[in-house]
């Protein structure tokens, strides 16, 4: 069972070949077996989970339900979740039992999916390597002594050891797509303004962005047909037509027009992993897609750029969190200097601290001007770069991430090369564009992620790109020995 | 040496909007402490703020009345500092683009003379929560119901030379506000509140000097005076030889002295950035129009009216017109009796003694307009004199009914039967021969005896036209 795909299982809830409480059993097994291995989990609910999975069941026996009615879901724990603990990776949030849903989980529970658990991450999604959690590491299941990416890590684990037929993510900077391309799974980071940021704890307002983390570009569609949408409680949520994300799965790729940008081919790139982009591009051209080199010359600038922006949105984002009205508090503050500061010394791990430092710094009066004003122009530089390659393009390929998964402890102290990791991630998120990985063959015996990355509210296009190099290739089913 | 004094003030006006400016939470005062405050006043991890389009119309009403440029584009910035009754831990304000730009208003000072006061510019923000310092032994309870409520901060240019100038300036806003009906303007509720940057500099030189900035000053009494003793304290300072240091000071009525609470180095470095989270305001000039079209007509217009069609003299339109409440008041009035100096003396003299004696606002006069118009039309109908009306005008402010309740009740209609009132003249004359011998040798002053001695004797109900006719003729040799 475990191995079948959200519609899959979908066909076989309808059909009646097993029940949701059954289904949601069966995985609540697995995590319960496998996830010491992993460590994937924050927090699982296997009574919530039950429970949903009754009432799923009910509804379908009354008649007409949606195609995620019973379909058991992670959901990372970045996702406010009302009456379950919402910690954010970190010890600062390790008491805070959220009173509200985030719209996206409303929307799921609307739909009938099941909450499974809340799935673990790299502290306040500040990281690349799941590394930052206050609840430890998440491996990755194609190889225990490697990270499974960030910091949407524990999802990306999940979806992988088969502990859920899907999860969510969030994506900042590639926290979606690097870690679908370290665990071979398929991720979908969508147009900034497609899916509600309510409820979901911010990292950088302007930048994050929940989506998909799936087996298939298939799922992915079904995922985001719940997700998408205007929310009146988000004012950065756009109001653009929903369409039916399955709806282009199966058109043709004749005339695709492909842009390879020769800066996400050059220096730094893994040779391995450059050899399995080239072979999945070659596939494209098998199905009638002309390819083409095209440049993006201020991709250079994105690192630089979103380590400005990030930490300053994040270094206010996260002032709320002091000690005050929730979360972590000292013991015996002495006046209410000391309970912030020790409050939040004491709770926030030191990745987060560098953030909210570099942020508060890039902020200070007198730099203002230098960095974050700045910042903002070379971001608009950044999408400039896009807007004139899709002149000429339809979708822009390129790898998700330099490397292949690291081993643990690899770059811990070399925040740097940890944050270029995210190198070919950073700019979609600065233009605010859709970006998907999807598993594109292996490399040193680990996966490697295509990225596709398309025009503002192209996810249509996407997931009909990705599904359509998923029905000539396999790489997308394939499951870690450990975990088939 | 002669100094000159300069004031600039930030008026804090909260906006009258039903709920928050970027919350559904209700904005009403006075509820249980945090029963008015939602998920997204708490600053709970995940939530997002949505603008109420209502401040922006109130705010825009504001600028369109003090002839200001209204920006069609204004943005929210995110101030950053930590404090318990800001939850967010940074305030939405804007600094950068404002929603209003430069204006102007007009005020009288008290020699008649008017100034022309700048204002810089005005901005939306949401307020800050309570720090609750009493009743908790050793800790401070925060209250979040008022954290969010919509302010518009005004700015002044340091336009103002006197207390009492800025005292001036401060009414006008006041009133402003109040007639655009964009605020309460409460001050007891802190719906109005007051900062006050003063400096002095040696007159003639141009470039001003260091400021302390007043913080927080909640009634037109208090802005008089404590930025009087401010001016004396830095006097003080400066005719010693001393400077004045830049920094914030906290008056304190009690002791009418203020007191540094931070200086300039201890001052946050708030971080101002833009709030990533909305969108930036944009309106279009349609829009601004349209608002402009539903402002009512201001205290300057109204005025200029009453003096042009009602004939009003320049003192009773203009006392008549600083609140709003007032002058719908009179107006009803004046537009139901047809005389518009009747209306104003009444106004102006019994209706507003009584209301400053028991000290309370027109908007809460025990006595309705309908209720003055029905005393008023018996003056009119000769149902009882003048005196006698300010005499059920007392009866009516303390609940006794209306003015023909009250006449009949107490038998208070006027004497017009001439029978009755020659029957009382005779009596007089008859009781008096001493004075109307006097009177009838050429001692005319004396008719002002007999009025008062008749008078007197109904009671004061006898018409005083017809008993001065009556006397005339039965006192004639």
């Amino acid at each position: 069972m475990h191995n079948k795909t959200i519609a899959e299982l979908s066909a076989g809830l309808k059909a009646g070949e097993f029940t949701s409480v059954e289904l949601t059993q069966s995985y609540l097994n697995r995590i319960d077996s496998l996830d010491e291995q992993l460590n994937s989990f924050i927090t699982v609910t296997p009574e919530l989970a039950l429970e949903q999975a009754k009432q799923a069941d009910a509804q379908r026996a009354t008649g007409h339900v949606g195609i995620l009615n019973g379909i058991p879901l992670a959901q990372k724990d970045i996702f406010c979740t009302k009456g379950v603990k919402t910690s954010c990776g970190s010890k600062m949030l390790e008491p805070f039992i959220s009173p509200y849903d985030a719209t996206t989980i409303t929307k799921f529970n609307d739909s009938g999916a099941i909450m499974l658990g809340k799935t673990n991450m790299d502290e306040f999604a500040m990281g690349s390597s799941n590394e930052t959690s206050w609840y430890g590491p998440v491996k990755n299941p194609w190889q225990l002594d490697s990270v499974p990416g960030g910091s949407s890590g524990g999802s990306a684990a999940v979806v992988a050891a088969r502990l859920a037929p899907a999860a969510t993510g969030t994506d900042t900077g590639g926290s979606i797509r690097q870690p679908a391309s370290f665990c071979g799974i398929t991720g979908l980071k969508p147009t900034y303004g497609r899916v509600s940021r309510y409820g979901m704890i911010a990292f950088a307002s302007s930048l994050d962005q929940a989506g998909p983390m799936t087996r298939t570009a298939e799922d992915a569609a079904l995922m985001l047909n719940v997700m998408a949408g205007l929310d009146s409680r988000d004012s950065t949520s756009v109001d653009e037509a929903v369409p039916d994300y399955t709806a282009d799965l199966n058109n043709s790729l004749s005339g695709l027009k492909i842009g390879l940008p020769k800066e996400y081919f050059s220096e730094g790139l893994d040779d391995a992993v450059a050899k399995v982009i080239e072979s999945a591009v070659k596939e494209y051209e098998k199905m009638g897609a002309s390819v083409k080199e095209i440049s993006l010359p201020t991709s250079n600038l994105a690192v630089p750029t979103y380590y400005i922006i990030a930490p300053s949105e994040c270094s206010s984002n996260l002032s709320r969190i002091d000690g005050v009205r929730y979360g972590y508090r000292c013991e015996d503050p002495k006046d209410l200097n000391d309970l912030y500061i020790r409050s939040r010394g004491e709770g926030f791990g030191a990745e987060v601290k560098r953030r909210i430092l570099v942020g508060t710094y890039a902020l200070s009066e007198g730099f203002y001007d230098a960095y974050y004003v700045k910042a903002q122009k070379t971001r608009r530089l950044i999408s400039n770069d896009f807007n004139q390659a899709f002149a000429d393009v339809d979708v822009i390929m390129g790898p998700a991430a330099p490397s292949t998964a690291f081993k643990l402890g690899e770059l811990s102290d070399d925040p740097i090369t940890m944050y270029l990791s995210d190198i070919y991630t950073i700019a979609v998120n600065l233009a605010g564009l859709p970006g998907m990985s999807i598993p594109a063959g292996f490399a040193n015996g680990m996966p490697v992620g295509l990225q596709l990355i398309g025009q503002h509210f192209a996810e249509s296009k996407l997931l009909n790109i990705a599904h359509q190099f998923q029905q000539e290739t396999d790489w997308h089913t394939q499951t870690p020995d450990a975990f088939k | 040496m002669q100094w000159e004094v300069v004031i600039g003030l930030e008026i804090h006006v909260q906006l009258s909007t039903k709920s928050k400016i970027f919350s559904g939470a209700s904005t009403a005062y006075g509820a249980e402490p945090n029963t008015q405050a939602c998920a997204v006043d708490l600053g709970l991890p995940g939530v997002l703020p949505v603008f109420n389009g209502e401040a922006l119309k109130k705010s825009v009403m504001f600028g369109l009345a003090i002839g200001a440029q209204i920006n069609e584009r204004s943005v929210f910035d995110r101030k950053n500092y930590f404090y318990p009754d800001s939850p967010k831990a940074y305030q939405i304000s804007q600094l950068y683009y404002p929603i209003v730009g430069e204006g102007f208003i007009d005020v009288d000072l008290e020699d008649g003379s008017q100034k022309r006061i700048g204002v810089t510019r005005a901005h939306m923000e949401e307020d800050a929560g309570k720090s609750l310092h009493e009743s908790f032994h050793n800790q401070t309870g925060i209250d979040l119901n008022r954290a969010g409520t919509p302010l518009l901060e005004i700015v002044s240019e340091p336009d103002m030379r006197s207390a009492k100038e800025a005292v001036a300036y401060m009414r006008k806003i006041h009133s402003i506000v109040r007639y655009l009906g964009v605020s309460d303007g409460n001050m007891q509720e802190g719906s109005f509140r007051c900062d006050a940057n003063v400096s002095l500099r040696p007159k003639g030189q141009k470039e001003f000097g260091t400021r302390a900035e007043l913080k927080n000053i909640n009634s037109f009494r208090f802005v008089e005076k404590a930025i009087n003793v401010e001016i004396e304290r830095q006097m003080d300072i400066l005719e010693s030889g001393g400077t004045v240091v830049q920094e914030t000071r906290l008056y304190d009525a009690d002791k009418n002295e203020t007191r540094s609470m931070r200086s300039k180095e201890e001052a946050n470095d708030y971080r101002y950035f833009p709030d990533p989270d909305l969108l930036p305001i944009v309106i279009s000039a349609e829009e601004i129009e349209a608002i402009r079209s539903t402002l009512p007509e201001l205290p300057d217009a109204k005025c200029a009216r009453y003096m042009d069609t009602l004939a009003l003299s320049e003192k009773d339109a203009k006392a008549l017109t600083v609140d709003r409440d007032m002058a719908d008041y009179y107006e009803a009035v004046q537009q139901a009796i047809g005389d518009a100096k009747m209306a104003a003396n009444w106004i102006l003299g019994d209706v507003a003694a009584l209301n400053n004696k028991h000290a309370i606002e027109f908007k809460e006069c025990p006595v309705s307009p309908e209720q003055l118009i029905g005393l008023l039309k018996r003056i009119q109908d000769n149902t009882i004199s003048g005196k006698i009306a300010k005499e059920v005008f007392e009866a009516m402010y303390a609940g006794e009914g209306d003015a023909d309740t009250i006449i009949d009740k107490k038998g208070l209609k006027q004497i017009t039967d001439t029978g009755a009132i020659e029957a009382i003249i005779d009596e007089i004359i008859a009781n008096n021969p001493s004075q109307v011998a006097e009177f009838q040798s050429g001692k005319d002053k004396l008719i002002g005896f007999f009025v008062g001695q008749v008078m007197k004797a109904s009671k004061g109900k006898a018409n005083p036209g017809q008993v001065n006719q009556l006397l005339q003729t039965k006192l004639k040799p």
